[in-house]
């Protein structure tokens, strides 16, 4: 068996466990390299409330493990490693260990994770009472008062989500009084939390204690005043940032640092695909990084079939190769079709015709600039030597072709 | 490895003598059963030079906060009673730990 994965899958959060079950299940050679274990920053929250079909009854990790136990129940197969870089053009991947896999196709999925605020005291007071993910630290804060930094979907759930545990939640938020950014469902549940409090208009400046949180310097953002708060813990919930450094320079990322994809996820690298949070998208839940998945599994199948079939019957030939590029959808290509057949099989064994379809592997056509049906283009020791558009094509040009080649 | 709780941490921690690597997890926390792995190799790879002990936070909350400990995972490293070095959540690797442990044996 050759050394080559058929896909190599960065990252094992939803998207990239979705993209491995696709792959593995169309009997693709399917790697995917997780530095943790699976699942991503969904394996961090525990009310997952937004899974279709799953309202009630399951938590985050209990759903990335049936996501990571579907993808090798198919014959994926998941390493403990972590990618450090990547070469686009090879597709290789490269491990902090050392080691180093390579695919036919990439598909990155390596998600992004809870920004910072970058003030006095939050470095420091980390994992003492300064937290980003309150599924791992809410019990440490039973009966205890604390602050919650944010205001979008996850500042407001995960604050729902905390009431259980302290006994109040402070929400400051950097809007005028009643707005949220959360979703409307939420944010009704929140106003209705009598745990729940809220200070308007406001940021924290600092975050205070000696070797365990003790306090807050908040500031209000119209009148500049600061005021300090007690609380027992700050949990920070102000978005997230992509971790895609790693690939910086081997496919376009946007000025933030997500990648850019097209609708079938390839990034600006031919072959290299990526799905998730750390792509640039409208919506960064799980249900979309999965579907993200799929489409770039699929679309990742496609180039390998495409890919393969084009350079084996093509560029690897060692006869000149007649590719006419057709669609049975033209009328003309299916009339034309017989004239470049017979021409081309009156050489015999000398020369090679073959066809592509235009409607199914546009990735070719578009990379010979091939716009119209039907086009023939001659290809010798892999390269295109002379071609014929729509009007061009007669048994005569055919033959004047073939023989200057030959 | 030792299973630290309440009522045994001052004997098996703090009066322990030598170095006293405690893994405070949670079940809870998935960093931390990630992590779990690494460190079980680590205390079987160094288990003769430090004394390698893991606390579940969940039933000793109380302790955690005493030893100042609010957020998992957490490694922390003992010798005499005191508590001489940390490595906090961001800071909880295979290798920050392996480095630290050379650091402190």
């Amino acid at each position: 068996m050759s050394n080559i994965w058929d896909i190599i899958i960065v990252g094992g959060g939803p998207g990239g466990l979705s993209a491995a079950m696709y792959g593995a299940r169309s009997k693709l050679r399917t790697l995917l390299i997780e530095k943790a274990k699976p699942g991503g920053q969904a394996a961090s929250t525990q009310d997952m409330e937004n899974y279709p079909g799953f309202a009630k009854g399951t938590t985050g990790p209990a759903l990335m493990q049936a996501f990571a136990d579907h993808a090798t129940s198919f014959g994926a197969e998941i390493m403990r490693n972590e990618v450090v870089s990547i070469d686009a053009a090879q597709k290789i991947v490269y491990c902090k260990d050392g080691s180093q896999y390579q695919g036919h196709t990439i598909i990155l999925s390596p998600g992004a994770i809870p920004r910072t605020l970058g003030v006095r005291g939050e470095q420091a007071l980390r994992g003492k009472g300064v937290s980003y993910c309150a599924t791992c630290d809410a019990d440490f804060f039973t009966d205890l008062d604390i602050v919650v930094l944010g205001n979008g979907d996850a500042a407001i759930e995960e604050s729902h989500y905390l009431t259980k545990f302290a006994n109040s939640v402070t929400i400051v938020v950097i809007h005028d009084e009643g707005v949220l950014d959360a979703a409307p469902m939420l944010q009704e549940r929140a106003f209705k939390n009598p745990k729940i409090n809220f200070i308007w208009n406001s940021t924290i400046q600092e975050i205070k204690g000696d070797g365990i949180v003790e306090g807050v310097v908040l500031r209000n953002i119209k009148t500049n005043e600061t005021t300090e708060l007690e609380t027992n813990g700050v949990f920070i919930y102000i978005g997230t940032i992509p971790l895609t450094d790693f690939v910086k320079g081997q496919v376009n990322l946007d000025s933030r640092g997500y990648i850019i994809t097209d609708e079938r996820m390839e990034t600006s690298a031919e072959g290299v695909f990526a799905a998730g949070d750390a792509r640039v998208t409208y919506l960064r839940q799980v249900v979309t990084a999965a579907a993200d998945g799929a489409v770039a599994a699929v679309a990742a199948e496609k180039y390998i079939i495409e890919e393969e079939g084009f350079a084996e019957s093509v560029l690897h030939e060692s006869r000149p190769v007649a590719v006419a590029f057709w669609t049975p959808m033209i009328p003309k290509c299916i009339e034309i079709m017989p004239v470049i057949e017979t021409a081309i099989a009156a050489y015999g064994t000398q020369a090679k015709l073959w066809k592509l379809d235009t409607y199914r592997n546009q990735r070719v056509a578009k990379r010979y600039g091939v716009v119209q049906q039907p086009t023939v283009l001659f290809f010798h020791q892999g390269e295109v030597v002379n071609r014929l558009g729509e009007d061009e094509i007669t048994p005569a040009a055919i033959k004047g072709i073939l023989d200057s080649i030959l | 490895m030792f299973e630290v709780h309440k009522d045994n941490f001052d004997q098996e921690v703090l009066q322990a003598p030598g170095l006293v690597v405690v893994d405070f997890w949670g079940p809870k926390c998935e960093k931390c059963l990630a992590l779990m792995p690494d460190f079980e190799r680590l205390a079987e790879q160094y288990g003769d030079k430090a004394k390698f002990c893991k606390l579940d936070t969940s039933g000793n909350r109380r302790l955690a906060i005493a030893q100042k400990v609010m957020g998992l995972p957490v490694i922390a490293f003992y010798k005499g009673g005191e508590k001489i070095a940390e490595l906090g959540p961001s800071e909880c690797t295979a290798q920050g730990i392996e480095a630290k442990i050379l650091e402190l044996i």
